[in-house]
């Protein structure tokens, strides 16, 4: 495994108390949305596929704290936490997950599929690698426009494996445009362990083949996510073309409700929660006398109401009327 | 004036992309090449590479990124060399760029149009003589093109970039060396059209085949048989008002399709005949398709394999029998 658990993210957090505690506070939103979808599709109120990021809270916690508001973001069928922290309210991606008319994708798209054209979050794409080449030509339209905008485009170790990685990194390098490649390496495709995938397992040392810089961070660390964000953001908007992350990372949860989980051992989870994103900044926190536990309780109690709002929104949407299926196939 | 086909084609980029800075050509060999098949020779020259630009050989890229950039607010025409490699980025075409607007809830335009040469008849044996057209025309979210004629081809492109929708443009190698007329119509891409009036039988026919079924059409006149010449031109949405008031008018049809005939668009439009108009035929609908092998490369073998005139007017004489 290229990236084995070892010892988890310690030391002083080197940034203001209240930067720190924001991002403990969108780490800690993103994991209370996500436990009340999995109750919620316990309770058949959330369907289909749904696919959660428990244990990875830091890679899209730290990336987005790096990025500009008025960047883009195309990321994964995994991407509630990405959606959630570029600015899509927590009500209406839930009402998106219940299917309802008031969801950011107005209902239609569900967990895999959110949208939303005012955050600049251009999914919730369930074909794996299928953003890249999308996030290649939002960068292009940036560019050709003079825009100062960065697009980040993120995608799972799997999809290096895809041609469309190859082809969207040779093309952004090839046309220097402002695209971060943001990998988040949680170890396995579904249940494809990477050893199985990649015969080169340091991601790195494959997009450096390319010609761009290419770095990987520890992604249980929010710190570290969030410097490296930083760091690639910078270089990029600097002109010289695409800059590649390996954020390594891993899933705590199954891939979706439906995975049974006979790929990985135990043992190896709980291994990985030590590394917890969540539990170890916390505590880093509290060392260096930035977080009380009364504090954290504060904060975890303001984001529960969150989620609370979020799921009444839901509940109290409505049904997209049935006369209106064959909207918005085309241009009015 | 009189001008090619191809030089139509040409002068609709021409114009397209001295109208709007938002429009850029992007595909291989479109720039210092000139287009594989020519079509964009000259245009590097007079617009530079940044709006014609030349791709590696990345089709799912660069169709993708064509999507990228028309929902970042460019006007992209995407060149794709052949129907038979647009198969790499199929996937973009129609899990993205046909249903981003839908599922999305109506948020993004895709204003995208997407250039590829398509159908056999230059001996370029099976892998580069495909007609696909009718699949793309399966998928809702995609508009169709397949002009024709010179006007078409020269008008279509432009009537293209002014939706708010993916369209696709085929262009028919088979018809780059024909000239007429350049009118100073302008064209739609909503409406089929009336090639030639008849009144006995219907032939619908669509890009390459039109001259195919004109021709036939004239075989049919010297043996007292009027035949009405429909030229599809828009292939989704298909236009079946023009198509259904010529049949009920002649009661005969003969569908002419480039294509495969299984789950062919000639059995969509001949489904959409029963529904709408069986009771005003007088005789079943014939078809006439690309017979179902892979185009070989001799000529007598590739000429045998499709649609051709004397085809056509063997299958009208015998709605008559």
């Amino acid at each position: 495994m290229s990236h084995a658990a070892s010892a988890p993210p310690s030391g002083p957090v080197p940034f203001a108390r209240e930067n720190s505690l924001k991002l403990l506070k969108d780490m800690l939103r993103i994991r209370r949305m996500e436990e009340k979808c999995a109750e919620l599709y316990g309770a058949a109120k959330i369907r289909g596929f749904l696919h959660l990021y428990i244990g990875e809270e830091a890679v899209a916690t730290g990336a987005m704290h790096a990025l500009a508001r008025g960047d883009n973001v195309v990321a994964t069928y995994r991407e509630h936490g990405h959606a959630l922290l570029k600015g899509v309210p927590m009500e209406r991606i839930m009402a998106e997950m219940f299917g309802k008319k008031e969801g950011c994708s107005r209902g239609r798209g569900g967990s895999m599929h959110l949208f939303d054209a005012h955050a600049r979050f251009y999914g919730g794409n369930a074909i794996v690698g299928g953003g890249l080449p999308l996030a290649v030509g939002f960068a292009l339209a940036a560019k050709l426009r003079g825009e100062e905008r960065l697009t980040a485009c993120f995608f799972g170790e799997g999809a290096m494996a895809e041609g469309a990685f190859h082809e969207s990194v040779n093309l952004a390098a090839l046309w220097k445009l402002p695209v971060a490649f943001f990998c988040e390496n949680n170890l396995y495709a579904m249940g494809t362990a990477i050893e199985r995938s990649e015969s080169q397992t340091d991601l790195a040392v494959k997009a450096a083949s390319y010609g761009i810089e290419a770095f990987a961070v520890d992604g249980m660390d929010v710190v570290a996510c969030y410097e490296g964000a930083r760091r690639a953001r910078e270089r990029v908007m600097a002109g010289g073309g695409p800059v590649f992350v390996e954020f390594r990372t891993y899933r705590f949860r199954a891939h979706s409700m439906f995975d049974p989980e006979l790929y990985r051992e135990k043992a190896e989870v709980e291994e990985w929660k030590k590394r917890g994103p969540i539990h170890t900044f916390t505590a880093r926190l509290k060392e260096q006398g930035h977080l009380t536990e009364e504090r954290f309780l504060d904060i975890d109690s303001q984001v529960a109401a969150e989620v609370e709002r979020a799921v009444a929104f839901a509940e109290a949407g409505d049904w997209e009327p049935v006369e209106d299926l064959t909207k918005d196939v085309y241009a009015p | 004036m009189t001008i090619t086909y191809r030089e139509a084609l040409r002068q609709g980029l021409r114009e397209a992309l001295a109208g709007d800075p938002r429009v850029f050509l992007v595909g291989e060999d479109v720039g210092r090449y000139g287009g594989t098949y020519a079509v964009s020779k000259g245009l590097l020259e007079e617009f530079g590479p940044e709006r014609v630009r030349d791709a590696p050989l990345s089709e799912l890229a660069f169709v993708g990124a064509g999507i990228g950039a028309a929902l970042g607010g460019m006007k992209p025409i995407v060149e794709v060399m052949t129907v038979n490699f647009s198969l790499l980025p199929l996937d973009q075409i129609v899990n993205t760029a046909a249903i981003l607007r839908h599922m999305s809830g109506g948020q993004f335009a895709v204003p995208l149009v997407i250039r590829m040469a398509t159908g056999a008849g230059r001996q370029l044996a099976a892998q580069h003589s495909h007609s696909f057209e009718g699949w793309y025309a399966h998928v809702p979210g995609l508009k169709i093109v397949a002009p024709a004629t010179i006007d078409d081809a020269h008008g279509m492109l432009g009537a293209a970039l002014a939706e708010d929708n993916p369209v696709l443009v085929f262009e028919y190698p088979a018809l780059f060396e024909t000239a007429g007329d350049l009118s100073s119509t302008p064209v739609d891409i909503a409406h089929a059209a009336v090639r030639r009036q008849g009144t006995r039988v219907t032939i619908v026919a669509y890009g390459g085949c039109v001259p195919k079924a004109l021709s036939a059409a004239e075989k049919l006149a010297a043996e007292g048989i009027n035949a009405e010449v429909v030229d599809l031109r828009v292939l989704r949405p298909l236009d079946m008002d023009t198509v259904l008031a010529s049949v009920r008018k002649t009661r005969r049809a003969v569908i002419v399709d480039e294509g495969w005939r299984s789950g062919s668009l000639s059995a969509e439009i001949v489904a959409r005949i029963m529904e709408q108009a069986f009771y005003d035929l007088d005789a079943p609908v014939a078809r006439v398709c690309r017979e179902e092998v892979p185009i070989p490369y001799p000529k007598h073998l590739e000429e045998a394999a499709l649609p051709q005139p004397e085809k056509i007017v063997a299958a009208a004489r015998g709605l008559f029998q």
